[in-house]
């Protein structure tokens, strides 16, 4: 089944952030009908995460969240803005992943703040760092200011990067013929590059 | 199965005190650990090697050669060997010197290390650590096994008829041990060539541990070296005893909560949950480690880490006397129940016998 994981990063409860992700995360269930929707709050992560920097390896509960996040058909990702960027939960969490991860994941980015002078957080921050990790972020990214809660337009923007999301989602993203797409550890360990190869790839520059 | 133990050679101030040994006592106390560790039998020694403070780990053949002097019997080693950053040509030299020295008292384990400024200090980039190990252990297995070498490779200036002095000893290389920590490629590398592999297991969970040690396994059998449970397989350890298993744990709390490597992080109680970390009773110790067979299999060397962040050396001379009580018992359990297919780690004999029988093959 197609698996949908939506990342929240709010700290408080109730959390305008975890608000609009469940309203990006409706929407795309929506368009995509029979789906699986796995919630990383990361919240309840903070101390492994910190825990996971310090000593290298995630805790049972963190490496099933990362787990979920690498296998994922396509991603929702929500952030509060704290001093004009994601905060630093948010980017934690992202750090720690294995790389090669996210190569071509949908990725629908939001985030939430007091004040829509902070919108163009979407463009200067969450879609650099996605672009780094060679995810596929959406064209919509859906930012929401504390009154876009009362507005009316909120919708409309989510209902369309939700559908640009899933349209994506329907999509192999993966690199043409012939250009290899990273290997991450777990692929290693599902099919270990034989040594002769090994051996080949050391001495060629 | 050999028991020992292995140091990195930090140091590191001691929490409780604030006092920070000098370089020179922490060298003198590695060799007086050493010595120990022969007294208390214990089969194996390794020193790791750091070419940066706060470390006296650099030079480690000179330390080995110098406790290879002051004891009798007990088999030195590394942990690791850095074979990224040493040129393979000197590492040749240096360890079969060390096996005339010891009459063949030495293996190695091979690593990469993880310090970045290392590999630049010495002309290399960590970001071809992979590359570096096998290309460099490539070219060091052929100065070790053909008398007249003749090399291009990627990372190191050609040789043209280079023969590495001394030869090993007998004519057989020293037994090599493979450690990495999450890199498949390396339990490869281990596979391919039917050395060792080792897993240094004591910062992660056991099962981590689990599928590292099952891909060297399953690979050194698909390389025809043997089945699956005759591959050559070491773990670290690291524990913290006292007979009062609170007294243990009220006393390496501040070691623990300060060491370089986890402190600040998650507590002791999480940790030695997650990871083979034991603080407690001899007797907690004991079954801990003799647990370690039910996700690596039957293995062959067992290295505990006992000399780390800021332990006093009386402490720690301490903690070996411990180890060298449960000794017996842990040597017990670990042959009770022992697949007879699982062999012993290969040592200088037991490679000259195998060599000898190749001969008159």
């Amino acid at each position: 089944m197609t698996s949908l994981v939506v990342v929240s990063a709010g700290l408080s409860n109730p959390s305008s952030t975890r608000l609009l992700a469940d309203r990006l995360t409706a929407a795309a269930v929506e368009a995509l009908g029979d789906v699986e929707v796995t919630h990383v709050e990361l919240r309840d992560l903070a101390h492994p995460l910190t825990d996971q920097l310090l000593t290298g390896f995630p805790s049972p509960e963190l490496a099933a969240a990362e787990a979920a996040v690498a296998g994922a058909d396509g991603l929702i990702v929500v952030t509060p803005v704290f001093s004009a960027s994601y905060s630093g939960l948010f980017k934690t969490f992202f750090d720690v992943l294995d790389g090669g991860a996210l190569d071509g994941t949908p990725v629908l980015v939001a985030a939430t703040a007091g004040t829509a002078r902070h919108s163009l957080v979407l463009e200067h921050a969450l879609r650099p760092l996605f672009a780094y990790l060679h995810a596929v972020v959406v064209p919509t990214g859906v930012f929401a200011a504390t009154d876009d809660f009362a507005g009316t337009d909120l919708d409309l923007r989510v209902r369309r990067a939700a559908g640009e999301l899933t349209a994506l989602m329907g999509h192999d993203s993966r690199p043409a013929a012939g250009v290899g797409k990273r290997r991450t550890v777990a692929d290693e360990f599902a099919e270990v590059t034989p040594f002769e190869q090994l051996l080949h790839q050391a001495s060629v520059a | 199965m050999q028991i020992g133990i292995f140091t990195v050679g930090d140091v590191t101030p001691d929490p409780t005190t604030g006092r920070t040994p000098s370089e020179h006592e922490r060298i003198k106390a590695t060799v007086e650990i050493a010595t120990k560790a022969e007294d208390i039998g214990l089969d194996v020694f390794a020193v790791g090697e750091h070419h940066n403070p706060p470390f006296i780990a650099s030079n480690p053949t000179a330390t080995l050669a110098y406790v290879g002097a002051k004891t009798e019997r007990i088999l030195l080693s590394t942990a690791t060997t850095l074979i990224t950053t040493t040129d393979p040509v000197l590492i040749a030299e240096d360890y079969a010197k060390l096996q005339h020295l010891t009459d063949g008292r030495v293996d190695l384990m091979m690593g990469r290390g993880n310090t970045g400024p290392v590999y630049p200090w010495f002309g290399k980039d960590i970001r071809q650590g992979i590359n570096l190990a096998i290309e460099n252990y490539a070219l060091l297995r052929r100065l070790w096994t053909e008398d007249v070498v003749t090399w291009e490779g990627r990372f190191r200036t050609p040789l043209q008829g280079y023969t590495s002095t001394p030869r090993p000893l007998d004519g057989v290389a020293p037994f090599v041990w493979h450690g990495s920590i999450r890199s498949p490629e390396i339990a490869e590398q281990a596979a391919y060539y039917g050395d060792g592999f080792f897993h240094n297991h004591i910062f992660w969970p056991a099962s981590h541990t689990q599928q590292m040690v099952d891909l060297y396994r399953s690979r050194f059998e698909h390389y025809g070296h043997g089945t699956a449970d005759q591959a050559i397989v070491g773990l670290g350890g690291q524990f913290f005893m006292r007979s009062n298993s609170q007294d243990a744990v009220n006393e390496f709390r501040p070691y623990f909560d300060n060491a370089p490597v986890y402190g600040h992080g998650p507590s002791l109680e999480e940790f030695t949950s997650q990871t083979p970390l034991t603080v407690g009773s001899p007797q907690q110790v004991l079954e801990r480690t003799l647990s370690f067979r039910e996700y690596a299999g039957d293995y062959q060397r067992q290295l505990f880490l006992v000399d780390h962040a800021g332990l006093p050396l009386k402490t720690v001379l301490e903690q070996l006397d411990l180890l060298g009580e449960i000794l017996p018992d842990l040597r017990r359990g670990f042959a009770e129940g022992r697949s007879p297919q699982a062999p012993e780690a290969p040592t200088h004999a037991s490679l000259v016998a195998a060599n000898a029988e190749l001969v008159s093959a």
